[in-house]
């Protein structure tokens, strides 16, 4: 290596000096810092969301943009405005007698000995610049066996990376209005799971988006977690018959008697199936009386048959018993619906789940059945997590219980509604937090929708643009300094952008979401540079054996 | 050292009149010269010059009626240029004491007698880097003129000129913040 190489190697153009943006005029730890722009800097070039360092005397700031508005040395400027169609007036008055303000929160603070959560602020003056590559990488890391590559900072060129081990130690949740790439960010991070995390990945895959492949905008297909990992991901499915029509390989096909289905996961499709509390009552007494058998039985006798035989016990009004018949042969429609399963789906995929293998249910053509969804999504999950409870319950102070798993759910309002999230295991998990090694991810565009308990129970927020003032609030429900935040959140692009913050990041940070769908975001997604260079090692040892 | 072009007649702390030896012979509106007291050179702008008899009490008389050209005027009357003198006022800018340059106003005024020099362009060029010397040519009213002149002469000895007529414009948006009118003006006097 030449001395010219040598020096280019150590200094890669990313570290070039941070372009100064202004300087600090006031501020306070509560409410965050006014900047005044410098006039060479051009208000238009600076934007909510960006991060920025604020150099004090003795620690390093970071923080970030969350407002820029124009302000003016005298009043008197506005009202007799400078000639500003005279280039050079309009020259010499940006940034002098008219200036930009950027209003800017600092969450952290860099030193020598690492970063915490800021605890003052800089003084008068001190100079504010962007923030440059080497900040991020202190406060957000670097690639290696736990951080992983989500995006660019708004405006930035460096890598940003999300510590996935830590996203999975709580439920996180990807919220965004229609279009905005929710799905697209959570296939990136279950990517991201399925290779860092140390942790398994269930995936209610609703619209059949996450398996085999999914669909772009405009179409043209994407590829899905099977077709990247085929040897670690297993995908079932509701609808043997689609699959097949859209030529995907799955490798299970999802039964379910009626002798699995209990009178609890009625509870939660009381809605759905227009249940009465008379109707849901019965439901109980007939699981008292028939236990397992208790569906097939109803489907089996007529109403009077079983009016008699309840008898025993409860009075059940002829009239309820046929309300309820009109519901539950709704059921009859779906086909993954049989008497008796011969195959024990839930134990599948929990053998799949403790071998480390991720799992995705496709609901093929039930995409819009809530009926459907409901009680698939319920009743696998409320199995698992029972089976996660025993496991860990019975597992030894020092043994650590079963591999931790994520359990992602898109339109999760329909299971975590105010209404509902108190009966569901969804609910039930995000309440108790990891406590026995299940997470959610849960994926929704009305976040507003969702049990304001359950929200404050998630982690960890990813949220793309939300104009509705009721889903920002209940985002950024208990954040400190919400309102800034709010201002970015509500100047997110329409789509590929977003908002992290909560447990997995030291600070809240606007980014640009990687690219997913093109052969090169494929070949980084499987082996980023650090998988390569640790592969690369590996190969190196094996050739010389050291 | 150039030659002096005229000298102090008349000293104060933040003026001295100069007359030149040259009758009518001015330095342009806005230069900047100097003269020296000792060590200390007092630098200052040319404001209001002016050309007139050499005794208050005599006015002078028109006198050309029968020539046809001016300058004939002056060779058949030689006395005049006796008569007349030409002066100007120069506004103390600055000053140097131990070569070190000052943007404010010299422990003493400018002696009388005192030789008077114009500046050369790098000389100006050094002068008018920082732009503190505009701070006291604001403050008092109706030198604008000057100002705009003074900005323009030094701007042509900058490789940039619009650079520096930025800064100064930036300089000056700032000084003259709560006077819009005022500024715009200004720009308008000094925009390349
Ligand atoms: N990270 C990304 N990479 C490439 N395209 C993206 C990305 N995020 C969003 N898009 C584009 O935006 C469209 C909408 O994204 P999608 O995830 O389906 O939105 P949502 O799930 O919020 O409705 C996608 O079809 C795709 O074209
Ligand atoms: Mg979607």
């Amino acid at each position: 290596m030449t001395e010219e190489e040598f020096f280019l190697s150590s200094h890669p153009a990313s570290l070039e000096e941070p372009q100064r943006l202004g300087m600090v005029v006031s501020g306070s730890l509560s409410e965050g810092l006014e900047v005044k722009l410098d006039g060479s800097v051009s208000v238009e070039a600076v934007r909510s969301g960006r991060l920025v360092a604020v150099q004090g005397q003795n620690q390093r700031f970071l923080g970030q943009i969350t407002d820029v508005r124009l302000a003016a040395i005298d009043r008197l400027l506005t009202v007799t405005p400078p000639d500003v169609a005279d280039p050079f007036i309009a020259q010499v008055v940006t940034g002098t007698s008219t200036y930009g303000i950027l209003k800017v929160i600092q969450s952290l603070a860099l030193s020598s000995s690492g970063i915490e959560e800021a605890k003052t602020i800089p003084g008068h003056f001190s100079a504010v610049t962007e923030a440059s590559a080497a900040d991020v990488e202190m406060a957000y890391g670097t690639e290696d066996a736990r951080h992983f590559y989500i995006g660019n900072p708004l405006d930035m060129e460096v890598h940003l990376h999300l510590d996935l081990k830590r996203l999975v130690e709580r439920s996180s949740g990807v919220f965004g209005k229609s279009g905005t790439g929710k799905t697209f960010l959570t296939r990136i991070l279950l990517v991201g799971i399925l290779q860092k995390a140390d942790a398994v990945n269930l995936v209610f895959d609703m619209h059949d988006e996450y398996g085999w492949e999914g669909s772009q905008e405009g179409g043209a297909r994407v590829k899905g977690l099977k077709q990247l990992f085929p040897d670690q991901v297993a995908v079932f499915t509701l609808d043997e018959e689609s699959s097949r029509r859209r030529g995907v390989s799955t490798d299970f096909v999802v039964q379910i008697g009626y002798d699995e289905i209990e009178p609890e996961d009625m509870a939660t499709l009381r809605e759905t199936l227009n249940l009465t509390e008379r109707g849901l009552d019965a439901i109980y007494e007939l699981g008292e009386k028939y236990g397992r058998n208790w569906l097939n039985t109803f489907f089996q006798e007529d109403n009077r048959t079983l009016q008699e035989a309840l008898g025993e016990r409860a009075e059940v009004a002829i009239g309820t018993l046929r309300a309820l018949r009109l519901s539950l042969n709704r059921l009859k429609s779906l086909h993954f619906l049989v008497p008796h399963a011969q195959d024990d789906s839930v134990k599948r995929v929990l053998t799949l789940l403790d071998a480390r293998k991720n799992v995705v249910l496709e609901f093929g053509r039930y995409r819009d059945n809530s009926e459907a969804q409901v009680l698939v999504a319920n009743l696998l999950t409320r199995r698992i997590h029972e089976h996660y409870v025993k496991r860990k319950e019975s597992a030894r102070g020092d043994q650590e219980g079963p591999v931790p798993l994520v359990i992602t759910i898109e339109e999760a309002h329909k299971f975590l509604s105010p209404q509902v999230a108190s009966q569901t295991t969804f609910g039930t998990i995000a309440r108790e937090m990891r406590k026995y090694n299940v997470t959610l991810l849960v994926v929704d565009q009305r976040p507003s929708g969702i049990d304001p308990e359950v929200m404050s129970q998630i982690g960890t927020k990813l949220a793309c643009l939300l104009d509705n003032e009721a889903d920002i609030e209940a985002v950024l429900a208990g954040t400190p300094a919400k309102g800034e935040l709010k201002k970015v959140l509500s100047k997110l692009g329409s789509k590929q952008q977003a908002l992290v913050l909560g447990h997995a990041v030291p600070m809240p940070i606007a980014f640009d979401v990687r690219d997913y769908g093109t052969p090169q975001s494929y070949a980084e997604l499987g082996f980023g540079s650090w998988e390569l260079k640790q592969k690369a090692q590996s190969n190196i040892s094996d050739l010389y054996g050291d | 050292m150039p030659e002096h072009i005229g000298e102090v007649i008349a000293a104060a702390t933040t003026e001295f009149q100069v007359q030149v030896y040259e009758l009518h012979n001015t330095p342009p509106l806005g230069s900047l010269v100097k003269t020296a007291d000792g060590d200390v050179k007092i630098y200052a702008l040319v404001a209001a010059a002016e050309t007139g008899s050499i005794d208050p009490g005599r006015q002078p008389i028109a006198r050309g009626q029968e020539e046809t050209d001016e300058a004939d005027l002056f060779h058949h009357h030689p006395q005049l240029s006796q008569l007349l003198r030409t002066t100007f006022r120069a506004l103390v800018l600055g000053h140097t004491t131990q070569s070190l340059l000052r943007h404010y106003l010299p422990p003493r005024p400018a002696r009388v007698h005192g030789f008077v020099y114009l500046c050369p362009p790098e000389e100006i060029r050094e002068f008018s880097q920082p732009l503190d010397f505009l701070h006291p040519l604001i403050s008092v009213p109706g030198q604008d003129e000057i100002i705009a002149a003074f900005l323009r002469r030094a701007a042509s000895t900058y490789l940039e000129p619009e650079t520096f007529l930025l800064g100064a414009g930036k300089e000056l948006a700032i000084l003259l913040a709560d006077q819009p009118q005022r500024l715009n003006a200004l720009l308008k006097r000094i925009k390349p």
